[in-house]
């Protein structure tokens, strides 16, 4: 269990990094870490490998996104899965988490402009049975993504050679 | 112009700088720092500190500190908050019990508190042994105090482990004390418990007092950190030597301390008192929280270590490179033997030719060389293309 975690830890902070290179570090062979990936994509426990994209550097870049608070009833027997579904089904929405608080469902939506997002809140989120209100926050500018930080990149201010 | 031309030479003629320190050699490093630092986009290996910025929390801490006006001394040996958190973490990670009151000294880093343990003990005329290859700070240090540094040498046969034999061989009556430093840097070397107690024998038996310099202890990447200081019979004559440089990435703030007997801690408090009165309260502050919040990230940090050691140690295996394993510390340490050049011309042709800027061993020690000190405390892109070149390097000269 630990080497797994070992590895992912590895592959989540750069799964481009030969699979040669991952097992020098773990100490392992190339065969067991091969393996062990194998292992774990068929459990969809690695579900898929993707390049982090800083969007707000592309020119022409038609990204608007949006975190969504929605308030829902939920259903007997389903409680929030059934309209998480209907909600993530789009493929325009980008993540769905049930949270705890003040709203049930954090909604994030990608969209080429704000009015296709407000669009989509008003045509096909507010329409659902079971959506009771919407709060919809644009975001303005991404700092820190998945652990990485986005603005800038720390500089190496270390002298060339210290003992 | 001319004038002042005039009164340096005069000067010169008075000697006006002090024998002991005339007659202590530049560091060797210095050319290489020049080399490196006068070409673009060297990578460099050189470097002697982690390439973590400190964690953020402890950062958050200082700045909170000085919002609040911590602006002020603080008691000689340190804040008492400070000293009781080294002393409870000497406890839990170590199993050695001191005295926070007594027996802890914050310093002005590891640096400080090496030079006050050595002038706390030595009068003109002792000898020092001092463990080579080893940080580059001892022999002067040694030195300024009056005493004789005698070199004891550790070699690739025993993995750069100190052996009681080693001792036995340049002890004298006029012995005092000894000092080394494992993890080592620039050999990476560590020694178990059962390491320790042989050389605990022969310590005990010449009646030396140890500097044990710890400041890697917690950058050890198989098992735990033995401290010598927790052997039989090593408490009384053990100064342990440890910090915030390096496992806590605190380089620039300057914050270290040292443990051991209450005379001994005490005297290194005197000097310590009027020489510099105390380390800076915002890096203590900053201290506090690396002792208290900053293990988890402590934690992170080595483990990303080892990762680079691992890929490292056995990329230079395979570029042809001879290199032991290094247990602790950021440094490989691999033999350039095979390549038939000197260390020094291995590791100036190398940046020349190859833009990798990696130190010489004997600049740690006559017994460092053939062998380049290489610090993987740099990112994994850097590391790899810094093998790329070195392959490449090694090849033409093999
Ligand atoms: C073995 C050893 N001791 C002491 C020091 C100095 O540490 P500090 O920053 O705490 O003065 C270093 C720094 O490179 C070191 O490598």
């Amino acid at each position: 269990m630990k080497q797994v975690k070992e590895l992912l830890h590895l592959l989540e902070e750069n799964s481009h990094v030969s699979r040669k290179t991952i097992a020098d570090m773990m100490g392992i062979s190339e065969d067991d870490v091969n393996q062990l990936i194998q292992e774990l994509e068929d459990k969809k426990v690695i579900v898929k490998y993707m390049a982090l994209v800083n969007w707000e550097k592309v020119e022409e870049n038609d990204h608007v996104t949006a975190v969504i608070d929605v308030k829902v009833t939920p259903k007997r027997d389903v409680g929030f899965d059934e309209v998480a579904e209907r909600i993530y089904r789009f493929p325009e929405v980008k993540s769905v988490y049930l949270m705890s608080g003040a709203y049930d469902l954090s909604v994030t939506i990608e969209a080429p402009t704000m009015k296709e997002i407000a669009q989509f809140v008003s045509d096909k989120l507010s329409t659902l049975d079971s959506v009771i209100s919407t709060t919809t926050h644009f975001m303005l500018k991404r700092y820190k993504h998945d652990g990485v930080v986005l603005t800038d990149k720390d500089d190496d201010r270390r002298m060339v050679v210290t003992p | 112009m001319s004038s002042h031309v005039q009164q340096s030479s005069r000067v010169q003629s008075r000697s006006r700088i002090s024998k002991v320190v005339s007659s202590i050699p530049p560091s060797g490093i210095r050319k290489f720092f020049d080399l490196a630092a006068s070409m673009d986009d060297v990578i460099s290996l050189g470097v002697g500190e982690p390439d973590f910025v400190t964690p953020w929390n402890v950062r958050e801490a200082a700045i909170s500190a000085l919002e609040r006006g911590y602006t002020t001394y603080t008691a000689n040996s340190g804040l008492p908050e400070l000293r009781r958190e080294i002393s409870k973490y000497m406890s839990q990670q170590f199993n050695i019990d001191y005295d926070y009151d007594e027996q802890v000294v914050v310093t002005v880093g590891a640096s400080e508190a090496i030079d006050l343990a050595l002038r706390s003990i030595i009068d003109p005329g002792d000898e020092v042994l001092v463990v080579e290859p080893s940080y580059v700070s001892y022999v002067p240090t040694v030195r300024f105090t009056g005493a004789v540094p005698v070199i004891v040498e550790t070699t690739r046969g025993t993995d750069f482990k100190l052996t009681a034999r080693h001792i036995e061989e340049k002890v004298t009556p006029k012995t005092k004390a000894i000092i080394f430093c494992f993890p080592n840097n620039p050999t990476g070397s560590t020694m178990t418990g059962e390491e320790l107690q042989e050389i605990a024998r022969v310590i005990e038996k010449h009646d030396l007092i140890v500097l044990s310099d710890e400041i890697y202890a917690e950058l050890t990447y198989s098992g735990q950190h033995e401290s010598l200081a927790a052997q039989t019979d090593m408490y009384d004559r053990t100064i342990v030597i440890n910090g915030f440089s390096k496992a806590f990435a605190m380089t620039g703030w300057r914050v270290g301390y040292a443990v051991g007997p209450r005379d001994i801690i005490q005297a290194m408090t005197k000097i310590h008192q009027y020489t510099m009165l105390c380390a800076p309260i915002m890096s203590q502050m900053a201290a506090v929280e690396a002792l208290k919040k900053g293990l988890p990230e402590k934690d992170r940090m080595v483990e990303s270590y080892r990762h680079r050691r691992n890929y490292v140690v056995k990329a230079f295996r395979e570029i042809g490179l001879d290199c032991h394993q290094p247990e602790g510390a950021f440094y490989a340490f691999p033999s350039v033997k095979a390549t038939g050049l000197t260390s020094d011309e291995f590791a100036e042709q190398l940046i020349q030719e190859e833009k990798v800027a990696v130190v010489p061993g004997h600049v740690f020690g006559a017994g460092g060389e053939g062998h380049i000190r290489c610090s993987y405390a740099t990112s994994l892109e850097q590391l790899q293309e810094a093998i790329k070149r070195m392959g490449r390097f090694v090849e033409k000269h093999l």
